[in-house]
């Protein structure tokens, strides 16, 4: 596979020696299927800005699971269940993933939400995934800030100087979900760290996956986050064409039609060489 | 990959009266040490079939102290800070300490090795006897003329068991270089009556308990040994024969290789940056020949740094005793070289290990008359670029990371030489200069010690230059 963008393999990484993220405690939930296939790898869940790793477990999880695959939902230090940390920026999201990655007992399969597609498509570029999955991925940028804006100006100003983003249930998840079950998940979100949520007012970008794993990115046209041309644009860095599921909202972990993404990923992966 | 095995008959090929299994473009791992398992898992990674054999029965090498041979004793400590420590792609937990115990450095490789499924490749208990270039080829297999890039390899059972000969597109030597003690030679040794040991045999303190004992050598190892010794015996002498920097494993609160890759990384020049260290390092250690040690006879990082912070302390306790070089042994004594004569029980060599590769031919590798092996990046030999060796480097830190993108480099280099022949022959000649440099920022000695000394920054530099000019080729 060719990966657009930053081609250069980066060798030096010393400040990865000098300034180590801090250690933490970190959330994991973990569903395992009843018949274990050694061949199969294990997926781990990373969710995205806000979100924690009950975002996972209320649907997602079990049924991963219940497809063959051992499953893990964590939550990004400062989310969830998972230690407090106001400073985190970037890297030390991309250092969470990687230590829980590397603690399983096999190459497992990255899956990220959002901002957390974003942190795993910089962990694939330090740790060689089985398997990398961008489901509706905020890579940031301008762009994205602006629509934030238009949508929801009140919610996402204080978003430029790294305050909370607000994200209105409607921004998030389409009209088959019922308003009850939209405004409780909406209701739930916390915000990342101030310097994480402002470095999405910049477009990142990812250096190229180590080790050339499989990448599969999933979004929806109708997604009020992310606009079909960025999600278009992130697939093709990796040099493929976006999963579209039309109808649904930015959250395909927990909008109505949860089931489909799901499966599809599950089927890609059954797939996977 | 397609494997020749599965088309050609294997019995095809004969030498010397033997038959040679045909691998087809499977590549040879020797060794299952930190640096072999790196190179099973990124050869695999490029997608090459791997064969690796390891003596032992399990993995880790050096790191494995069940297996007698390595070098570290059941107290050792890395002195190398866990961020340094690990492979970049697999971080070790980050709840584990500063500086990790042996048997978890152990559990880290075994891990590596369930993680990336590397066990299915590995043959334990299987010794390599010889490598050499491959005989002519049958005709219609490679153009008829060409010299054979490929490699025999005969491997037998460490039960015995007859051997055969095994043919591979190339061959990874990750023998490891601390395995083959390096016992110097003294006036009178052969007639010394005591008991002498190398640092290999040493087995931890209980060997110790209520004898006078002198240590030999002042590197890392002869450090460690001493500072045991000085917690249980009566006497511990402690030779070395210059003055070395030591550095304690905490400056300012941090691991001492966490601020010297710190002050490396500065944007200033290399003198000041050299100030720097030096300058903080005098300001947590002190003048150290008020303990009798030496002062040190070069610039700090001109040889590999010793990083110990109990010796200096046992020396205050009068637990060790710093001594000169030894002159000559006696029958039972031992005169030094300031003319001081001591009487240990127990002489311990730390001194060091000397690289060894008894299946390959000397000039293979260059190593002819013992000098060190003169390889492209310290990685393979300028004249024969389908045999690498990895892991043969002593960086002053991140030795785990360099054993890693070495393996990287060659395993991209053999996909290309696969698709791109031409392309890779035209690379590898351009990085000819590669052969001479010794990747240091400053001169280091010419001692056998040092003989392979780089830093790992500057090292790790050229090996990323070299892998994006070889992506370039592609």
């Amino acid at each position: 596979m060719t990966t657009r963008g930053v081609q250069r393999t980066r060798v030096v990484r010393p400040i990865e020696c000098t300034q180590p993220p801090a250690s933490v405690r970190r959330e994991v939930l973990a569903a395992r299927p009843e018949v274990e296939n050694p061949a199969s790898p294990p997926v781990l869940l990373v969710p995205g800005f806000g979100y924690g790793a009950w975002a996972y477990a209320e649907h997602w999880l079990d049924h991963i699971a219940e497809r063959g695959f051992a499953a893990h939902a964590m939550s990004l230090r400062g989310h969830g269940r998972s230690d407090a940390a106001p400073d985190a920026d970037l890297r030390a999201y991309v250092h969470d993933v990687i230590q829980i990655a590397a603690g399983l007992p096999r190459q497992a399969v990255l899956v990220g939400h959002g901002a957390g597609a974003l942190v795993v498509a910089m962990a694939l570029s330090r740790y060689p995934a089985r398997a990398g999955v961008l489901v509706s991925p905020v890579f940031g940028g301008f762009g994205t800030a602006l629509s934030l804006l238009r949508r929801n100006p009140v919610g996402a100003f204080p978003g430029l100087f790294g305050g909370t983003v607000r994200l209105g249930p409607r921004q998030l998840f389409s009209r088959a979900l019922s308003t009850a079950s939209a405004r409780e998940y909406a209701d739930r979100l916390a915000g990342p760290s101030r310097r994480a949520q402002r470095a999405l007012v910049r477009r990142q970008e990812p250096e190229r996956p180590v080790g050339d794993p499989p990448v599969l990115v999933l979004g929806s046209p109708d997604d009020r986050m992310v606009a079909r041309t960025a999600l278009e644009q992130v697939a093709e860095r990796y040099g493929i064409a976006p999963l579209l599921f039309p109808g649904m909202g930015h959250d395909l972990v927990l909008d109505a039609r949860w089931r489909e993404p799901a499966d599809a990923i599950c089927d890609w992966l059954l797939k996977l060489p | 990959m397609t494997n020749d095995n599965a088309t050609a008959p294997v019995a095809a090929i004969w030498r010397g009266g033997e038959p040679v299994y045909d691998r087809g473009e499977t590549v040879c791992v020797i060794g299952a040490g930190a640096s072999g398992l790196a190179a099973v898992k990124n050869l695999r990674e490029q997608g090459f079939a791997v064969d690796c054999y390891e003596r032992e029965t399990a993995v880790g090498g050096a790191w494995n102290a069940r297996s007698g041979r390595g070098p570290a004793p059941a107290s050792t400590h890395l002195i190398t800070s866990r961020p340094c420590a690990q492979f970049p792609d697999f971080p070790m937990p980050d709840d584990w300490p500063d500086f990790p115990r042996h048997t978890q450095m152990l559990a880290y490789l075994e891990r590596y090795a369930d993680h990336f499924g590397l066990r299915e490749h590995i043959w334990f208990g299987t010794d390599v006897v010889r490598v050499e270039p491959a005989g002519p080829e049958p005709s219609g297999v490679r153009p008829a003329g060409e010299p054979s890039s490929r490699w025999d390899v005969s491997i037998s059972g460490q039960r015995g068991g007859s051997s055969r000969i095994m043919r591979y597109a190339a061959v990874v030597v990750a023998n490891g270089h601390a395995f083959l003690p390096n016992r110097p030679s003294y006036e009178g040794l052969a007639g010394y009556r005591g008991q002498t040991i190398h640092a290999s045999e040493y087995q931890g303190r209980s060997q110790l308990r209520g004898k006078r004992v002198l240590v030999v050598g002042a590197g890392n190892t002869g450090c460690d040994i001493a500072v045991d010794a000085g917690q249980v015996v009566t006497t511990c002498w402690h030779s070395s024969r210059r003055g070395y920097w030591y550095a304690p494993k905490y400056v300012l609160g941090r691991p001492v290789d966490q601020l010297a890759i710190r002050v490396q990384t500065m944007r200033l020049p290399q003198r000041l940056r050299r100030a720097l260290t030096q300058r903080a390092l005098r300001l947590a250690v002190g003048d150290l020949t008020r303990f009798g040690l030496r002062a040190p006879d070069h610039h700090f990082a001109e040889s590999h740094p010793i990083v110990n912070s109990q010796l200096i302390y046992q020396i205050g306790h009068g637990g060790v005793v710093p001594v000169p070089d030894i002159a000559r042994f006696g029958r039972t004594d031992v005169t030094l070289a300031d003319g001081r004569v001591i009487e240990p029980d127990l002489v311990i060599f730390a001194t060091g290990y000397v690289p060894t590769f008894e299946f390959l031919e000397p000039d293979i590798l260059k190593t002819g008359g013992g000098a060190r092996p003169r390889l492209r990046w310290h990685l393979a030999a300028p004249d024969r670029p389908t045999l690498a060796v990895v892991g043969l480097l002593q960086p002053d830190t991140a030795p785990l990371a360099c054993a890693h993108w070495q393996s990287v480099l060659f395993a991209n280099w053999l996909r290309v030489l696969d698709t791109a022949p031409e392309r890779a022959r035209e690379f590898w000649d351009r990085h000819a200069g590669a052969d001479e440099r010794r990747y240091h920022f400053a001169k280091v000695s010419d001692s056998p010690r040092h003989r392979f000394e780089v830093s790992h920054l500057v090292y790790l530099r050229a090996l990323e230059q070299a892998l994006n000019d070889l992506e370039a080729v592609k």
